[in-house]
């Protein structure tokens, strides 16, 4: 049989088996396996059959815990069941895990292995997570590239049904889940082949069935649980051999032979390691290339990890091993060993033990970590593990790929060494993630791998910033297949699609010898080399390197195309690079194009060809000097002023060499100084807001509303400008408070990311120009460096009394500090404005949980953190601990805050006499409701430690340690809807039933962001999202209508958009409500799919429209006779579709499917209207008298 | 009564033929419309920037923050296929001629040349009777002169009468500098029918919020008077049909449409306020006056007060302005 060749990434060609021998799949989105369910929702929803000619039924569930309980469900009645997930995803199934092996159930979990969040969270791919699921019994079955990927998904599938064993089928995430590669792709005969439906009906026999009724389930006593257990013993023995008679078949089938451990080298090796994923695919290379030169080495590759055939193990070592080094991509701290080492340390030396052992002598065995978060594992560390290995005392227990200069487990390697093979082409590309640069490379792979004939690899690092965030592809293409899962480093070609790059890290470190460049430049061919860094031309001139450029900006924005460059720097990689015939290489990407604008429109499909047509003649080679002459070099990665840790930590991960850094760099327990954006000066904005103080009305509006906390504002003492750089702005402050005080707004020109929401939020218009406000728009790289001065200046000035601020009112906030600066959420992002609101309004005594997801992300990702301190260092104290648990980590903090408030009070009780009477009633009884109160408290404190130093006692050092528990503290949880309304949801509501002092920020963008715009439970009817391919038919959860059931719950739903004064005063009430409160934020969200800097538009529409009702539901107003339900806003009068089809999330469906649209609107009318009555009658309610009547 | 017309080569049996607006989009009301008497059904435009707006407007959205961050690669799922462009209302005129048996006209609104040669021959595949072309062109910039806008209209017709072979009409404003020349332009050009006239929609100011303020007022039965006035002047001049639109609100004004010399009477405005049975009454109307006064048929009317074989010809001249400027008396 003729299989097709095609280029995909590890996650779909997985998928695309799982689906295809699936009936059932139960789902969740968890990076970075989310891509498996998307694809599996996608098919369901186009109506694609399985092998048997059904369509299987995908369903995404509340998290991944209820998935695996779905599945459960689907396996027990007989249904062919699989799921995706991966890392704490993993976690959660565990429980449902140990039931389904217990039960000897048939099933395959796909796995896309990632890392266990402990000191840190990381996406990034290992071993950590299957690891720990290596004892729920289920089998697991690794594999190591996206051939291998899709081959082992259907083995496993084949298997399990056999075996009755279910399996994890993992591979590594990110480098193989995303890695896109040219594989033959498996047929549904292939499928059918390999699935023997005798055993599909075996499996549907044992099914729950009340026509043969059977029961499972059982509680069991000492009597006999120990004994069933081992009953099971019989399937697991045999299950190895069930696998290799698969993987037998699946050879016959398709002609690729595994085996439950493969061994690649020479056969007389005396130095072989063993390993299993991706890595073992960078060991064959690097196996290949050394025993060619006379190694005798190799490597046993773990395909089959549990059941553990010992047996099999020990057959595949050469007999003449005579070291082994046993590598695991995990942790175990304190273990004698990680797994995979402990399981063939077992296996040899039981052997030997035994008598049985394949080898001459017993092998010396020893082990090591590598990899872990995707870290780098290259033929130079594999030659250094067998280096290593060669030594008469090699360490027993090593590290490769880092530098542990403290506890010394790392083995050192030559970073020189190479095993690229000549006739592979290695091409990187830099650009930003708004250029297309990606998307266009991904293309490139697909004309390479299917028009060429190569075969080709792509793999993509992105930003951990979600604004201006930079994109790294790497591109490999040759005649043979390509088994180097390793990023680049040396490249024949470097594009570098932003000029910017240039001047802040080594761009072209990792060009080769005589490589071609292609810059995006503004400047000309005769003009660009003065405009190169020191570095960038050493290494133009001693690399030898072919210097092309193009001003990409000009041919796209002449093509119609914007700041997508991407065609055109595709079309110049082409054309430069020789690897295609050009003619065909324009044809090639013209029907690229076609195939993959096409849908969208001819337009986008012309603008594109367009600038392909325009690219070439753009295109110019720079003649290269002899000599270096520019007068800078790369600038420094954060100032020479910035903190002590900066320097030695952060400035290491901005010029892209964190892997340089060394363990004793690393803070031991994952704890990091805070505020630390401010250093970093990423000046991605191209336009930024310039204030025009002439008209401006001082409301505040537009710093309220500023996502990335850069608009400042500040009111001085005249006299205090002084020393003001010339032309620094201010005007008369019109408070009466300071009405002899000049008002000063300042933009932080460095930090904007130049979302324009501060614009449409200004209610000033310019009476001569009214397309001017009191802030406008205007080039950054003119005003720069004298905004710059101005910023450093306006930071020198002292902040606003905080005592004399009027919390509630828009105006007076602006002049609080953001403790949340300068985050890398989105451009315009809408949750960033409420969590900077808490942080101006409480910030210096707020404790945050922080639930995963984009706020976790945007607040906690590293290189740089945006919370911060102020001038006393106070500030907020983050923490992120999961997905699923913020609200009750948030309780956790609030207990240990009461009770060691408590205990404080009570230490002052019993000092009262040493401490004074008065300070200790003071202390005791303070009023804390105002920020004048708190201070007070601040400074009573402050006298009471003085006191208990002078005292010295050891209840005085107690009291002194607990001592700032006096002073009112905050805790909020924050996080998103996927937390709140899904995930979170027993916890959340746990939390607001416990009655405790603990306030919830649910940012609501309706859908799961971080992970790419999966349905929550709070995404509206008719909104089109991953997983809600069709629109999702069902309304919107009303968590603040649950929530209120409660009665003691304070409760607001809000949305500063349509109404600032309402959030803040909601915030401010469920602040000071000394009992759970519940906030419920509308948050506009790039995945809504509309220009954010119509976001504020369009939460005034969603509340306009009766989508998004406003109101508070605070308890405290029961006590003063009054109804706790206020409904703050009007009565809808914007039709729903005014609002929601501004939002493509709407709108796809109108031209995807316009009769369900159609329907779907109509629904979520009903549901709007049924909400306004609902609500309104509420409002109306009277309360004070015994029953609590409606009032018309 | 004899109400039939023929109007770009197809018979219709009345006049009353209902013009674009939004009402179309909905199949039963274009079945309400035949029902309630309407010899024809103008849709509702296609326009032009509906076209490539909505292809520039999802892809944008579709791909803004995308490939950026390696969590949210992309935020939405990939649809199949969407009914890109013209899809939709080339369903929409299967769909329409499906229902009804009167003839449909596809009517398609913009001002470039490009891509409308393909839409229009889309739009004849889909079933349609004939095509009005709309050519909505404010022409702001000073340095474009009358031939050049002209020559936009012209081109244009031309193109897309290279494309079908349905009859074209094509909807113009009283704009031009010489508007009985323009129309025998596009008459000479090959235009089957002329639609007069377009209704600029004026924006108005909005003081209180200093903003330009988008407004579309429907028309009364005054602004009949200017496509009156010009097709009686050009009838029996030129060989294309002429339709009169805007201020056709009752069957009276729909009889002075027919003797100024149109073949049909176009009706929004009045739909739009009374409804669709309003139609009925109009060509109740229309044969009540016929009735009595004794008029057998349409067509004995037809230009009977066309500047040609009116008693006055004078009156749709300089000749009358002067007259009326001259014995204006203004009310007390």
């Amino acid at each position: 049989m003729t299989r097709p060749m095609r280029t995909m990434d590890g996650n779909e060609a997985v998928a695309n088996v799982a689906y295809q021998v699936s009936e059932v799949a139960a789902i969740y989105p968890i990076t970075p396996s989310s891509n498996m369910g998307e694809w599996a929702d996608q098919w369901m929803s186009e109506g694609r059959p399985n092998i048997w000619g059904t369509v299987p039924t995908v369903v995404e569930m509340q998290s991944e815990g209820g998935a695996a309980a779905a599945v459960h469900g689907a396996l027990q009645t007989g249904s062919l069941t699989t799921t995706f997930t991966a890392s704490q995803g993993l976690l959660l199934m565990i429980p449902s895990m140990f039931k389904i092996a217990g039960e000897l159930t048939p099933a395959v979990f796909h796995i896309s292995a990632r890392t266990l969040a402990t000191h840190a969270l990381s996406i990034f791919g290992d071993h950590s997570d299957v690891m720990s699921a290596r004892s729920t019994g289920f089998g697991m079955l690794a594999s190591g590239s996206v051939q291998e990927a899709q081959d082992m998904a259907l083995i496993a599938h084949a298997a399990t049904l056999a075996a009755r064993i279910p399996f994890m089928h993992y591979f590594d995430g990110f480098r193989t889940s995303h890695e896109e590669n040219k594989i033959e792709v498996l047929q549904p005969a292939d499928m059918r082949a390999m699935i023997d439906d005798q055993l599909v009906f075996a499996h549907r026999m044992r099914a729950m069935s009340p026509d043969r009724p059977v029961l499972r389930g059982t509680a069991q006593n000492p009597d006999v649980f120990f004994t069933a257990r081992e009953a099971c013993n019989p399937f697991y023995e045999a299950c190895p051999a069930i696998v290799q008679q698969t993987m037998d078949k699946f050879a016959a089938v398709v002609g690729r032979q595994y085996h439950l451990f493969d061994y690649i080298g020479a056969p007389d090796a005396e130095r072989v390691i063993v390993l299993m994923g991706s890595g073992a695919e960078a060991a064959a290379e690097t196996i290949d290339y050394l025993v060619q030169k006379g190694e005798k080495i190799g490597a046993v590759i773990v395909r089959l990890y549990r059941p553990f055939s010992a047996a099999a193990l020990l057959a595949a070592f050469p007999k003449t091993t005579k070291v082994i080094g046993v590598l695991d991509r995990t942790k175990e701290p304190g273990a004698a060993g990680e797994p995979l080492f402990m399981d063939v340390a077992t296996a040899v030396t039981e052997a030997t033990i035994n008598g049985n052992s394949p080898f001459a002598v017993l092998p010396r065995i020893i082990g090591g970590r590598y990899g872990l978060s995707s870290r780098e594992f290259t033929p130079a560390m594999i030659k250094s593990i067998f280096d290593e290995m060669r030594k008469e005392e090699p360490k027993r227990r090593f590290t490769v790929g880092i530098n542990d200069d403290v506890s010394h487990t790392s083995i050192s390697y030559d970073p020189s060494f190479s095993t690229e093979s000549p006739e592979t082409t290695r091409a990187l590309f830099y650009g930003l993630g708004a250029d297309g640069t990606v998307g266009a490379n991904k293309n490139s792979i697909k004309i390479l791998g299917e028009d060429a004939g190569f075969y080709a690899q792509g793999y993509f690092v992105y930003d951990s910033r979600k604004s201006g965030s930079m994109t790294t592809s790497h591109l490999r293409f040759g005649p043979k297949p390509i088994r180097s899962t390793y990023l680049i480093t040396r490249a024949n070609f470097v594009a570098c699609h932003q000029f910017s790059f240039m001047e802040k890290f080594d761009v072209l470190r990792c060009a080769d010898e005589g490589a071609v460049f292609l810059l995006n430049s503004i400047y000309g061919p005769d003009e660009v080399w003065d405009h190169l860094p020191k570095t960038a031309q050493r290494q133009i001139i001693e690399k030898k390197l072919k210097f092309f450029i193009i001003n990409g900006f000009e041919v796209a924005k002449a093509a119609g195309m914007g700041g997508r460059i991407n065609t055109v720097m595709q079309t110049c990689f082409f054309y430069i690079s020789g690897v295609m015939p050009q003619a065909a290489a324009i044809e090639a990407i013209k029907t690229s194009i076609k195939n993959t604008y096409g849908k969208r429109g001819d337009t986008i499909v012309q603008k594109n060809w367009a600038a392909v047509d325009m690219a070439v003649e753009h295109l110019h080679e720079v003649k290269v000097p002899g000599t270096v002459t520019s007068t800078f070099d790369i600038r420094p990665a954060v100032p020479a002023h910035a903190p002590e840790f900066l320097h030695e930590f952060t400035a290491a991960i901005l010029a892209e060499s964190g892997e340089t850094l060394p363990v004793s760099k690393m803070p031991v327990d994952g704890t990091f100084p805070t505020g630390t954006t401010q250093w970093e000066k990423r000046n991605i904005a191209l336009e930024i807001p310039e204030w025009d103080e002439e008209i401006c009305i001082q409301c505040g509006k537009c710093a309220l509303v500023c996502p990335h906390g850069v608009i400042r504002a500040k009111i001085v003492e005249e006299e205090t400008l002084a020393d003001a750089p010339e032309g620094f702005k201010s005007a008369r402050a019109k408070w009466k408070e300071f009405a002899d005080n000049r008002y000063i707004m300042q933009i932080a020109p460095e930090d904007c990311t130049g979302c324009a929401l501060c614009v449409q939020a200004c209610p000033v218009k310019n009476k001569q120009q009214p397309k001017l406000r009191a802030i406008n728009m205007v080039e950054q790289a003119p005003i720069r460096d004298r905004e710059r001065e101005r910023w450093n200046y306006f930071l020198s000035l002292p902040e606003v009394d905080r005592g004399a601020v009027k919390m509630n009112l828009v105006k007076d906030v602006q002049l609080l500090r953001p403790l949340f600066e300068f985050s890398g959420a989105c451009a315009g992002c809408g949750e960033t404005p409420y969590v900077k609101l808490i942080s101006q309004l409480f910030g210096d005594r707020l404790y945050v949980a922080n639930a995963t997801g984009c706020s976790s992300i945007y607040g906690g990702n590293l290189p740089t953190t945006p919370w911060a301190f102020n001038a006393d260092g106070r500030g907020p104290a983050w923490n992120n601990s999961l997905f699923e648990d913020a609200a009750e980590f948030g309780l956790g903090m609030r207990v240990t805050i009461d009770k060691q408030k408590e205990f404080a009070e009570e230490l002052v009780k019993r000092l009262e006499s040493q401490i004074g009477g008065t300070l200790a009633a003071e202390l005791l009884s303070a009023e804390q409701k105002t920020e004048a109160g708190i201070q007070a408290q601040r400074e009573r404190v402050a006298a009471l430690k003085e006191k208990l130093a002078a005292i010295g006692t050891g209840e005085a050092k107690v009291l002194a340690h607990v001592a700032d528990f006096l002073v009112r503290k905050t805790v909020w949880s924050m996080g998103g809807d996927g937390w709140a309304y899904d995930i979170g949801y027993g916890g959340l509501d746990h939390v607001i039933a416990s009655g405790k002092d603990i306030n919830l920020l649910v940012m609501d963008t309706e859908v799961y962001s971080n992970t790419g715009g999966q349905c929550s439970k709070a995404t509206p009817r008719g909104a089109v999202a991953k997983f809600a391919a069709g629109g999702k038919p069902g309304s919107k959860k009303d968590l603040g209508l649950i929530a209120m059931t409660y009665g003691n719950v304070y409760v607001a739903q809000i949305a500063m958009g349509a109404n600032d004064s309402h959030t803040i005063r909601a915030i401010l009430e469920a602040e000071a409500y000394e009992g759970p409160s519940i906030v419920i934020a509308y948050s506009h969200c790039i995945a809504h799919g509309y220009n954010l800097v119509m976001g504020l538009e369009q939460q005034k529409n969603a509340v306009q429209s009766g989508h998004w009702p406003l109101y508070r539901f605070n308890p405290a107003l029961k006590a003063e006779g009054k109804n706790p339900f206020q409904l703050d806003c009007k009565e809808p009068a914007l039709d729903l579709d005014k609002y929601i089809y501004n939002e493509t999330r709407y709108k796809m469906l109108t031209l995807s499917q316009p009769e369900l649209a159609a329907s779907l609107l109509e629904g979520a009318k009903e549901d709007v209207a049924a909400r306004w009555r609902l609500y309104s009658y509420l409002a109306k309610m009277e309360f004070g008298s015994e029953n609590e009547t409606a009032v018309e | 009564m004899d109400l039939r017309t023929n109007y770009l080569g197809m018979e219709l049996k009345n006049p009353i033929v209902v013009s674009p607006s939004p009402l179309t989009e909905n199949l039963d009301n274009m079945k309400k419309m035949e029902d309630a008497g309407a010899a024809a059904i103008v849709m509702h435009s296609l326009f032009e920037e509906q076209i490539t707006f909505m292809s520039e407007d999802l892809n944008e959205n579709l791909q803004q923050g995308t490939m950026s961050f390696s969590e949210a690669l992309t935020f939405f799922p990939e649809e199949q296929d969407y009914k890109m462009g013209p899809d939709s209302y080339l369903e929409h005129i299967r769909k329409a001629k499906e229902m009804v048996n009167i003839p449909v006209i596809g009517s398609l609104n913009g001002v470039s040349v490009g891509g409308w040669q393909d839409i229009a021959t889309k739009i004849e595949q889909a079933g349609a009777d004939a095509l009005e072309l709309n050519v909505y062109y404010i022409p702001t910039n000073p340095e474009q002169d009358g031939p050049h806008v002209e020559n936009l209209y012209l081109d244009l017709m031309r193109e897309v009468k290279k494309a079908i072979t349905i009859p074209v009409a094509v909807k113009i404003g009283p704009y031009f500098s010489s508007t009985a020349n323009m129309v025998q332009k596009l008459d000479q050009a090959g235009a089957d029918g002329l639609v007069m006239f377009n209704r600029f929609y004026q924006p108005d100011l909005d003081l209180d919020n200093l903003e330009v303020k988008p407004d579309l007022t429907l028309s009364s039965s005054w602004e009949l008077r200017l496509a009156l006035r010009w097709v009686a002047i050009l009838y029996s001049r030129i060989q294309a049909d002429m339709a009169i639109t805007g201020g056709v609100h009752t069957g009276t004004d729909a009889l002075k449409a027919m003797t100024a010399g149109a073949k049909v009477a176009m009706m929004t405005s009045a739909i739009l306020r009374k409804g669709i049975d309003h139609i009925n009454t109009v060509l109740a109307e229309m044969t009540q006056w016929m009735e009595a006064h004794e008029y057998e048929s349409i067509a004995q009317m037809q230009g009977s007060l066309s500047q040609r074989n009116c008693p006055n010809p004078a009156a749709f001249e300089r000749a009358n302005y002067m007259k009326i400027i001259t014995c204006y008396t203004p009310n007390a």
